[in-house]
């Protein structure tokens, strides 16, 4: 029988021990010692969260299938079991095997939202690593870092041996082999991390330096190591059919936030929103066959015995053969029981169609995403949704039953006036009004409208990169006004209104936005405490406050000023395809309020037809 | 058509509580394709009760749980087939056809067998002295003892639901009521037992295992597979 890391009196004594013990139906479990090469992955977040990611279900299924590899996988201790570990002093463990993290050739984590790093040292911490690469040996893993947050990965780089830039499904069984090479020949780390910086996508942050002026911006970033790149361009998989896709994906004995077979269908987005990230770093669109998404619907719904099958995407409505496909899943599973969720779709007559078909109007609600008030902003930020279309939408929802609307709002763009952020609150009750346009004896009772705003942060690699963020009071101001427009509107008792918290919001800027002189505070933060900083019942805003004074950096320097489109930017040596070119003339195009088509209308030459793929080459055909 | 299926539950798989088992038989009948009934509505649900939930920390050898199917394969067959799509810690040991009109399982359960063995670590120092005293303590014409329910506290005699009980070596045996009427857990009485002798109690001090769940036949208990028959085919 396996023996786990952790006492009985442990287990009993903690919440769910189920997140610490593996043995997961589809774990794959190997024997460690068999292997050439051992790789533990880690979602620097509760296991519930993390065992709900499908990167590492790609990757987790990837490595495995090598015979010379072991993956196992490993995630945050909650707080009641952190506490403990230390108390008792006992390393970090990986949940399949067991066996403590330190004992792995490598450490993979995987990097989702800047609110994560304070969880990246716990993980390091508690398996007895150093927290700095530089005080690493030869007794200590790799660690290398991936995911959305590693395109401005200088905050966290000195935290890190490597970063892989990109889609991991094609550098790692390189990096993997050349590691076995390594490993064989028994040279030393300085010498593995020279030929991996040579490899396509991985950066090695302790062979670059960066010079800064006086006024704090960057003079110089360069490499000191003849084996590493000027830049680094982002990997990216071509062919999205013929690659790696889980069959058999791991499924936890507790609920995980996606507790169901995730299909996903395409990667990028063709829309071009000026403040996504992900529409830009995932840049082009390529699209998944048909023919394989049917046949993995099959085999992970029967592999898994999951209840439910959801399609993701950025967009999904913007996938060519979404009708053919939709129709299969409910043609198909109909039988079954097997729910199907269909996430991010536009609302048109196909959708309503397809939702009546797949939920309980009753229950369930319409979302929209117009993300600015006015159509002046939504042009600002290239959000081709109208209120025309909007209202349309809504009113074939309600006449076919729906009562229920969702709205998702920014505040804070670039540009944003007092008219549009009360036009959060008159496109909220033109929607209501339309509603009670209905007549009464045809309408499901009262209509309820939530509209939520988030802040924004302005990230690296979109046209808004340049820009400057809110202030904590900016923020809240905006959301004030909001309210008590909605208060205003005629139909107030059917609005509500919600705000998101502005203390993480201007953490967020400065973590996204941030150069190497952020990691002292990200380190003076942990030790003060901070950990699950994504969890409002566990952020310490004035531990982050402490941690900024003593490290006499400063948040409006990061955050609060509009950035010189010549300033040398923290991130500006990775190259995502996208170049900067296209970034500024968008960056203009969002002050004059000017519309970009999306790839599908036509192809606005933001670079990265180079990769020959995807809607690039498509659109030529 | 009712189907009983008795499993066990071993290893690390004690870690998991009842509502996952629950949500772990879902998913695994599933898998094995049996072709399950489900309830009617908007969000259907496979129909399946279980016997008697196993607290966290117990392992078992006699746990039930009764699902309806449209059809099936013969008992030997389906057995092999959920088996191959078990974890480690999950056993199927049989399934039989249930008679229709049978009652369900929770509903039936009014026994059950359990074996509880010293966690390492909190082995009695003394033993002839904890042997006496558990004699001391089974001598007692009744135990009475503070019993909290869900609204209050009240004493009760829980002497008559402890059916059988004997020491094997340093094991402890005993059958006990189980179910809905009346219910006694191991740790509660063996907890009585520490308290009566004066010793110091930890809820980690036994390992406690579920040997079989019984209900009442008609001489006796008979174990709740008694109710179901195989299913033959060729
Ligand atoms: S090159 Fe053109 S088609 Fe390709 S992603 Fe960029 S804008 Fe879209």
């Amino acid at each position: 029988m396996r023996k786990l890391a952790l006492s009985d009196e442990i287990l009993l004594t903690i919440e769910k021990p189920a997140r610490y013990i593996g043995n997961e139906v589809n774990a794959v479990m190997k024997d460690k010692n068999a292997v050439d090469v051992s790789f533990v992955m880690c979602f620097p977040d509760v296991y519930e969260i993390g065992m709900s990611h499908l990167g590492i279900q790609i990757l987790y299924d990837m490595f495995n299938r090598r015979e010379d590899v072991y993956c196992d996988r490993v995630y945050s201790p909650w707080t009641d079991l952190d506490k403990i570990m230390r108390e008792k002093d006992i390393p970090l463990f990986a949940v399949e095997s067991q066996e403590p993290v330190k004992s792995f050739d490598f450490l993979g984590i995987t990097i989702q939202y800047e609110m994560c790093y304070t969880n990246i040292l716990q993980i390091l911490d508690l398996s007895k690593i150093p927290l700095l690469s530089k005080d690493r040996t030869e007794e200590d893993p790799f660690v290398i870092g991936g995911g959305p947050c590693t395109y401005n990965p200088e905050p966290i780089a000195d935290f890190f041996d490597l970063f892989y830039i990109g889609e991991g499904e094609t550098q790692y069984y390189a990096l993997i082999d050349l590691y076995k090479e390594h490993k064989k020949s028994g040279g030393c780390r300085k010498e593995f991390l020279e030929k991996a910086a040579e490899l396509p996508g991985i950066y090695v942050p302790s062979f670059y330096e960066t010079e800064y002026n006086e006024d704090g911006t960057i003079r110089r970033f360069y490499k000191t190591n003849p084996h590493a790149k000027d830049t680094i361009v982002k990997e990216l998989v071509m062919d999205m059919t013929d690659t790696y896709y889980p069959e058999k994906p791991v499924v936890p004995y507790i609920k995980a936030t996606q507790d169901r077979v995730v299909l996903e269908i395409q990667r990028g987005c063709i829309r071009g929103c000026r403040f996504c990230q992900a529409g830009m770093i995932y840049r082009p669109v390529r699209e998944r066959k048909l023919e394989m998404l049917k046949e993995r619907a099959r085999t992970m719904l029967k592999n898994t015995g999951h209840e439910e099958i959801s399609l993701s995407s950025l967009s999904s409505s913007d996938y060519s053969e979404l009708k053919e496909l939709v129709t299969f899943l409910i043609d198909e599973f109909k039988d079954q029981k097997i729910n199907i969720s269909l996430p991010s779709l536009r609302i048109d007559a196909f959708s309503l169609d397809v939702m009546s078909k797949v939920q309980d109007i009753r229950k369930s609600s319409l979302t929209f995403a117009p993300e600015a008030g006015s159509q002046r902003l939504r042009d600002v930020i290239n959000k081709g949704l109208t209120e025309e279309v909007i209202l349309n939408g809504a009113g074939m929802a309600f006449e076919g039953g729906w009562n229920r609307v969702k709205l998702y709002f920014m505040l804070g763009l670039p540009t944003e006036t007092e008219e549009d952020i009360k036009g959060i609150a008159e496109l909220s009750d033109k929607i209501a009004r339309r509603y009670y346009e209905i007549p009464k004896d045809q309408r499901n009772g009262k209509v309820q409208i939530v509209a939520s705003s988030s802040f924004f942060v302005p990230k690296p690699f979109t046209p808004f990169q340049w820009a400057k963020m809110c202030t904590k009071e900016e923020f809240l101001d905006r959301a004030r006004i909001v309210n008590h427009a909605c208060r205003e509107q005629l139909n107030h008792k059917s609005i509500k209104y919600n705000w998101h918290e502005a203390d993480v919001t201007v953490l967020e800027g400065v973590l996204a936005r941030g150069d190497r002189r952020i990691a002292p505070v990200i380190l003076k933060a942990y030790e003060k405490g901070c950990l699950y900083d994504a969890w409002s019942e566990t952020f310490h805003n004035d531990l982050w406050m402490e941690a900024f004074e003593e490290c006499s950096v400063d948040i409006a320097f990061y955050n609060n000023r509009e950035r010189d489109v010549d300033e040398i930017l923290p991130w500006d040596f990775i190259d995502t395809g996208v170049t900067k070119e296209f970034l500024k003339r968008e960056w203009k195009n969002a002050k004059e309020e000017k519309v970009t088509p999306n790839c599908r209308q036509r192809c606005s030459g933001c670079g990265v037809m180079r990769f020959e793929g995807g809607i690039c080459i498509e659109n030529k055909n | 058509m009712k189907i009983r299926i008795k499993f066990r539950k071993y290893g690390v798989l004690k870690f998991i509580g009842h509502l996952d088992v629950m949500r772990y038989f879902q998913k695994a009948l599933r898998r094995a394709e049996v072709d399950i009934s489900f309830s009617g509505g908007f969000s259907p649900h496979p129909i399946m009760s279980f016997a008697a939930p196993l607290g966290v920390g117990l392992t078992s050898d006699g746990e039930y749980l009764d699902i309806e199917v449209n059809s099936t394969d013969s008992s030997k067959e389906m057995v092999k087939r959920l088996n191959a799509v078990m974890v480690e810690g999950m056993e199927i040991i049989s399934y039989r056809k249930l008679p229709d009109k049978m009652k369900s399982a929770m509903s039936q359960v009014a026994a059950a067998d359990y074996l509880l063995s010293f966690r390492e670590g909190y082995e009695p120092q003394n033993w002839s002295e904890w042997v006496e005293a558990w004699e001391r303590f089974l001598a007692q014409p009744s135990m009475v003892v503070w019993k909290k329910t869900k609204k209050s506290e009240q004493e009760v005699d829980i002497r008559p639901m402890v059916y059988q009980i004997g020491l094997n070596g340093q094991t402890i045996a005993m059958r006990v009521a189980t179910g809905s009427a009346q219910n006694l857990k191991p740790e509660f009485l063996m907890e009585a037992f520490y308290q009566f002798a004066g010793m110091e109690w930890s809820s980690f001090t036994f390992q406690v295992h579920r040997v079989e769940t019984y209900m009442e036949g008609e001489d006796g208990f008979v174990s709740l597979e008694e109710a179901g028959t195989v299913i033959e085919m060729d």
